[in-house]
C-alpha cells in the first residue's frame, strides 16, 4: 500500500523522477494561474459582471474578512501569502472528486515546504512590521528565561503544521483505500464527501494558524490609538 | 522467536496500543471542548461566528494529537524502517 503519492513514480530517467506529487502540483499551480488569468481578463466595475468575477470576488473577499477577524490589522497586506496556501490546499482537496487524482497535500514534502514557507515568512513579516530589533526582542517577551522555549516552539509549529496536514490528507486517502476493500460501493463515497469537508477545514486551519504566527510576531507594542470596546465580539 | 519475528510482533502490538491510547485523550479533550462551546453558543448566540471559528481551530489543534499517534502507527505497519532493515538483511543473505 501507497503511503503517499510520492511512491507514485510516472517517468524517471536516473537520477530524475517525475512522481505523482510533481504532477499534481505542477497541475494544480497551472489551473488556479490560468484560471484566475482567464477570469480576471475582462474585469467590470459595474453591476454587471460574469459570474466567475463573481466567485473570484466572494472568495478574495471572504479570505480577507478571515485574516482580519484572526487579529491581523492591516488584511491587504498578507492576502497574498495567506490567500495563496488557502486557495492552494483548499483545491488541492476540492479535485479529490476527480478519479485518479491524488491531492499533493498528502505528502510530506508539499506539507513541509508550505510549513516552510510560513517558518521562513513569518519573521520576514514580523521584522518587516517592527524592525530587526523588535523583533528580535519579541523573543525574549516575559523574560530572558523564555528564549530557548521561545525559539523551540518556533520550530515545533512548524513541525505540527506539516504532520497535521500531512496526517488528515494522508489518512482520508487511507481510510478510502481501506474500506474500499471492506465495503464497496456506498461506504466509500461516504467518506470521500467527509474527506472533502476535512480537506476545507484543513486548509481554514492552515491558513488560519499562519495568520495567527504572523499576528503575534507582528504585535506592536503600541497601545491601540483608540481603546477596543470590550464588548465587542 | 527469532528476531524478525520480534520486530514484527511488537510493530503490530505497538501500532494497536498507539492508536488506541492516543485516541482517548483527544476524544476527551473535543468532548469537553464542544461541550463548553455548546454552553457558550446557547448563551451568547450572537458570538457564534467568534465561538464557531475558535472552536474549529482549537478542533484542529486537539485532533493533531490523534492525527500524530495515527501517523506513528501507520508508519510502523507500512513504512516500519526496522522491518525493512530486517528485510534487507535476510534478502542479502
Amino acid at each position: 500500500m501507497r503511503l503517499s503519492p510520492d511512491a507514485l513514480i510516472f517517468w524517471q530517467h536516473g537520477f530524475l523522477k517525475l512522481n505523482a506529487t510533481i504532477v499534481f502540483t505542477w497541475g494544480l499551480m497551472l489551473v488556479l494561474a490560468i484560471g484566475s488569468r482567464l477570469v480576471t481578463r475582462k474585469l467590470s466595475t459595474d453591476l454587471k459582471r460574469s459570474r466567475w468575477q463573481n466567485l473570484l470576488e466572494i472568495v478574495v473577499t471572504g479570505i480577507e474578512q478571515q485574516i482580519a477577524d484572526a487579529g491581523l490589522r492591516d488584511a491587504k497586506r498578507y492576502l497574498g501569502f495567506l490567500g495563496t496556501l488557502f486557495l492552494f490546499i483548499a483545491t488541492a482537496d476540492l479535485f479529490t472528486v476527480i478519479p485518479g487524482y491524488e491531492p499533493p497535500t498528502g505528502s510530506l514534502s508539499t506539507t513541509a515546504a508550505l510549513a516552510l514557507c510560513v517558518f521562513v515568512a513569518v519573521p520576514l513579516f514580523g521584522i518587516w512590521d517592527q524592525g530587526m530589533g523588535g523583533y528580535l526582542k519579541s523573543y525574549m517577551e516575559p523574560t530572558v528565561i523564555m528564549l530557548p522555549f521561545n525559539i523551540i516552539s518556533e520550530l515545533s509549529r512548524t513541525l505540527a503544521l506539516s504532520v497535521r496536514l500531512f496526517g488528515n490528507m494522508m489518512s482520508g486517502v487511507m481510510i478510502i483505500g481501506i474500506l474500499l476493500t471492506i465495503t464497496p460501493f456506498l461506504f466509500p463515497v461516504v467518506m470521500t464527501a467527509l474527506g472533502l469537508l476535512t480537506g476545507m477545514v484543513q486548509a481554514y486551519i492552515f491558513t488560519i494558524l499562519a495568520a495567527v504566527y504572523i499576528a503575534a510576531a507582528t504585535r506592536t507594542r503600541k497601545p491601540d490609538p483608540e481603546p477596543a470596546p470590550a464588548s465587542k465580539t | 522467536m527469532d528476531s524478525m519475528t520480534l520486530i514484527a510482533v511488537a510493530s503490530i502490538v505497538t501500532s494497536g496500543l498507539t492508536i488506541s491510547v492516543g485516541c482517548v485523550g483527544p476524544a476527551l479533550g473535543e468532548g469537553r471542548s464542544v461541550a463548553t462551546a455548546l454552553t457558550a453558543l446557547a448563551q451568547q448566540p450572537d458570538a457564534s461566528a467568534t465561538i464557531t471559528r475558535t472552536l474549529f481551530v482549537g478542533l484542529a489543534m486537539i485532533e493533531s494529537t490523534a492525527i500524530y499517534c495515527f501517523v506513528v502507527s501507520m508508519i510502523l505497519i507500512f513504512a516500519n524502517p526496522f522491518w525493512n532493515h530486517v528485510i534487507a538483511q535476510a534478502a542479502g543473505k
